[in-house]
C-alpha cells in the first residue's frame, strides 16, 4: 500500500492542483492529509478482488439529442463575470514567450 | 406568523386570511431582529420578495390561477444560481460571480409563486459539517449561538429554524441536508440522487450531489418535493418518467404503512453519544407500538463509507474545482508573472483551506501511482455499500439509525481536526454512495435540550413511502413543535 504523504509529495500534488501554497501550509497539509490518509487506507480490509468500482448509482445510458441550433447565452452575459475583457475576448496573461514560434 | 407551517401559510394566502406581502414583512421584521445574531444569510433580497408577493396577492385577489408554494417565503443555499444577487459557495473566489441563469430548482419555485427572500449561508463549496468553512460569514445554530447549524446547508436549516423564512433548499453531497436538519431540530430530505435537477446548482462532487427540501413539517417537505422533482433535459443524469414516474407527495402522506418493517444497525451505530442512542431507542419503542417490526441486521460495509466517501467525493471535487482558474469568471489574482500564476495564486488566494485540502486529497487520489489504491479502491467499496443496502431494502421497508453521532458541537471545537470533522458524516454518506433517499426528522432532546434527529432510509426512488413512515413518527410525537429559545 502507498506510504503515507511527505512534504515532497504535498509540493507535487500542490502544482498539480494549480494551488500556491506557503511553507507552513505545506507543513500543515502534509501531516493532516497524511492522518486522513491513513484514515482512509482502512478500505484495504476488504478483499475487492472480485468486485466491479461503481462510479454511479443509478442504471443511466448515455444521453442523445438532436445536433439542432438553440439560443445560446450570448457574449454580454457570457463576459459579464470576467475577470478583465478585451472587447469581446477574455483577457488573460500572454501564454508564449516572444520568439518562441510554434 | 413564524409558527405557521410553509402548507399552512400557503393555505392561508389562498383563502385571503392572510397577505404573502404580510407574510414576507414578517419574515424580513424577524431577519433584521434574529439574523445579526444567527448569520443565516449571505444575502438577502428584501425589495424583489415584496414585489414577488404583491404580485402573488394581486393575482389571488383577482382569481387567477397561483403555484403550489403562492406567496410563501423560502431560503436557497448559495450554491444554487440565481439571475438576481450574487452566487457565492460561501467562497471569497465567486463573492462577485452574478450567474447569467437560474438553477432549474430556483426556476421551479419561482414558478411555483414561490418568494425567494435570500441565499443561505454554507461552507465553502459545500465542502464541510459545521458551516464554520464559510469563507464569507459564520452562522450559529438558533437553539444554542455558541454552537454550529451543522453543515454544509447550515445556514439553510438555521433560517428554518430561527424562522427567517418558512422553508428552504438545501444540497446534500455526504449529508449536508440530512445533518445541519438533525441540529437544528427542523426536517431534511435528500432525495434520491437523479430525483431532482442539478442543473444550477454548482458541482462539488457529481455523482454525490443532491438538491433536497429543509422544513419544519413533512407536509411541506411533501410540498416542497412536489415543486422541485422530476426531470430536467439540462440534466442528463436526472431521472425520466420511465425509471421514477412523477407523483403527488402529499396525497398519500396521511396513509400509514401497514406491516412495516424496520431494521436496524446497533453495531454500526454503537459509537454515537448516549443522548443520541436514547433518542433513537424511543423513537424505535413509538414505531413498535404502531405496530412495526424492527430487526436488528448487520451492514458490513457501512463501516467503510466514510474513508470511500472522503476519496471519491474530494477526486470528483478537485476536478470540478479545476474550473476556477481566474480566467473566465471569479477571483484573478493582481499583477500574476505569467499564466500559471493566473491559476495558481488566483486559487490560493480566494480558496478557503478545506477547500485547498480536499483539492489536494483527491488530486492525490487521482494521480499516477495512487490511482488503483486509492479512488479505484474506493469505487470498488462503493459497491459493496450499496450492495449492503440493496439486501436490506429486500427484506425491509426501511433502516432507521442516528443522522450524526453527536448534537451540535461547540464553535471551533473541531475545527482543527479535519479527519474529527469528517466523522461527523458517518450516519449521512451511505445514502449518498448507495443514491438512495435520507430524511432528518427531529426526534428527542439532549440534556443541554438541543435537537436530536432521527434518520430513515429507503430504496431508491422511495421517497413517496419514506415520507409516509415519517410522518407516522411526526404524528405521534410533538418534537418538531419546539422552537428554539432565541424565538
Amino acid at each position: 500500500m502507498a506510504e503515507k504523504i511527505d512534504e515532497a509529495q504535498v509540493r507535487k500534488v500542490a502544482k498539480l492542483s494549480r494551488l500556491e501554497l506557503t511553507d507552513a501550509e505545506v507543513g500543515e497539509f502534509t501531516g493532516q492529509l497524511s492522518a486522513i490518509l491513513g484514515y482512509v487506507e482502512k478500505m484495504n480490509e476488504l478483499d475487492t478482488e472480485n468486485v466491479e468500482p461503481l462510479a454511479h448509482c443509478l442504471p443511466i445510458s448515455n444521453v442523445f439529442r438532436p445536433d439542432s441550433v438553440k439560443e445560446s447565452l450570448g457574449t454580454e452575459k457570457a463576459l459579464a463575470n470576467a475577470p478583465q475583457r478585451d472587447g469581446d475576448f477574455f483577457k488573460v496573461p500572454k501564454i508564449l514567450d516572444v520568439g518562441s514560434g510554434a | 406568523m413564524e409558527q405557521l407551517s410553509a402548507k399552512e401559510l400557503r393555505d392561508r394566502i389562498a383563502a385571503g386570511q392572510t397577505s404573502s406581502v404580510e407574510a414576507t414583512m414578517a419574515v424580513f421584521e424577524r431577519i433584521r431582529q434574529f439574523e445579526p445574531t444567527i448569520g443565516a444569510y449571505i444575502s438577502t433580497c428584501e425589495e424583489k420578495a415584496l414585489e414577488a408577493a404583491a404580485d402573488v396577492d394581486k393575482r389571488i385577489v383577482a382569481g387567477e390561477p397561483v403555484g403550489q408554494l403562492a406567496g410563501v417565503p423560502v431560503a436557497v443555499k448559495d450554491n444554487m444560481c440565481t439571475t438576481f444577487g450574487a452566487t457565492t459557495c460561501a467562497s471569497r473566489i465567486l463573492e462577485n460571480f452574478h450567474a447569467p441563469y437560474n438553477a432549474t430548482v430556483v426556476d421551479k419555485l419561482l414558478a411555483a409563486d414561490a418568494v425567494i427572500v435570500g441565499k443561505a449561508n454554507m461552507d465553502e463549496f459545500a465542502m464541510g459539517s459545521s458551516t464554520e468553512n464559510s469563507g464569507l460569514k459564520q452562522t450559529v445554530n438558533p437553539w444554542d449561538t455558541s454552537r454550529v447549524p451543522g453543515g454544509s446547508s447550515g445556514g439553510a436549516a438555521a433560517a428554518v429554524a430561527g424562522g427567517l423564512c418558512f422553508a428552504a433548499l438545501g444540497s446534500d453531497t455526504g449529508g449536508s441536508i440530512r445533518q445541519p436538519a438533525s441540529f437544528c431540530g427542523v426536517v431534511g430530505l435528500k432525495p434520491t440522487y437523479g430525483r431532482v435537477s442539478r442543473f444550477g446548482l454548482v458541482a462539488y462532487g457529481s455523482s454525490l450531489d443532491q438538491i433536497g427540501p429543509i422544513t419544519q413539517t413533512l407536509a411541506d417537505t411533501a410540498l416542497v418535493l412536489n415543486v422541485i422533482a422530476g426531470h430536467d433535459p439540462a440534466d442528463s443524469t436526472s431521472v425520466n418518467e420511465a425509471m421514477a414516474a412523477a407523483c403527488d407527495y402529499l396525497e398519500e402522506l396521511e396513509e400509514p404503512v401497514e406491516k412495516l418493517k424496520i431494521a436496524i444497525v446497533p453495531e454500526y451505530t454503537a459509537g454515537a453519544d448516549e443522548s443520541v442512542q436514547r433518542a433513537l431507542s424511543d423513537a424505535i419503542e413509538v414505531y413498535k407500538k404502531l405496530g412495526a417490526e424492527i430487526t436488528e441486521i448487520d451492514m458490513p460495509h457501512l463501516d467503510y463509507a466514510t474513508a470511500a466517501y472522503y476519496v471519491i467525493a474530494t477526486a470528483e471535487a478537485s476536478s470540478n474545482l479545476a474550473r476556477y482558474d481566474g480566467v473566465h469568471y471569479g477571483h484573478r489574482t493582481q499583477s500574476p508573472k505569467d499564466y500559471v500564476e493566473v491559476y495558481s495564486k488566483s486559487r490560493a488566494e480566494a480558496f478557503g483551506q478545506e477547500v485547498k485540502r480536499r483539492i489536494m486529497l483527491g488530486t492525490y487520489a487521482l494521480s499516477s501511482g495512487y490511482y488503483d489504491a486509492y479512488y479505484l479502491k474506493a469505487l470498488k467499496v462503493r459497491n459493496l455499500i450499496r450492495g449492503d443496502f440493496t439486501s436490506a431494502f429486500e427484506k425491509y421497508d426501511c433502516i432507521i439509525m442516528p443522522v450524526a453521532p453527536t448534537t451540535a458541537f461547540k464553535i471551533g471545537e473541531k475545527t482543527d481536526d479535519p479527519l474529527q470533522m469528517y466523522l461527523s458524516d458517518i450516519y449521512t454518506i451511505g445514502a449518498n454512495l448507495a443514491g438512495i433517499p435520507g430524511i432528518s426528522i427531529p426526534c428527542g432532546f439532549d440534556e443541554d435540550n438541543l435537537p436530536v434527529g432521527l434518520q430513515i432510509l429507503a430504496p431508491a426512488f422511495g421517497e413517496e413511502k419514506l415520507l409516509r413512515i415519517a410522518r407516522m413518527f411526526e404524528k405521534e410525537t410533538d418534537w418538531h413543535k419546539r422552537t428554539p429559545p432565541i424565538v
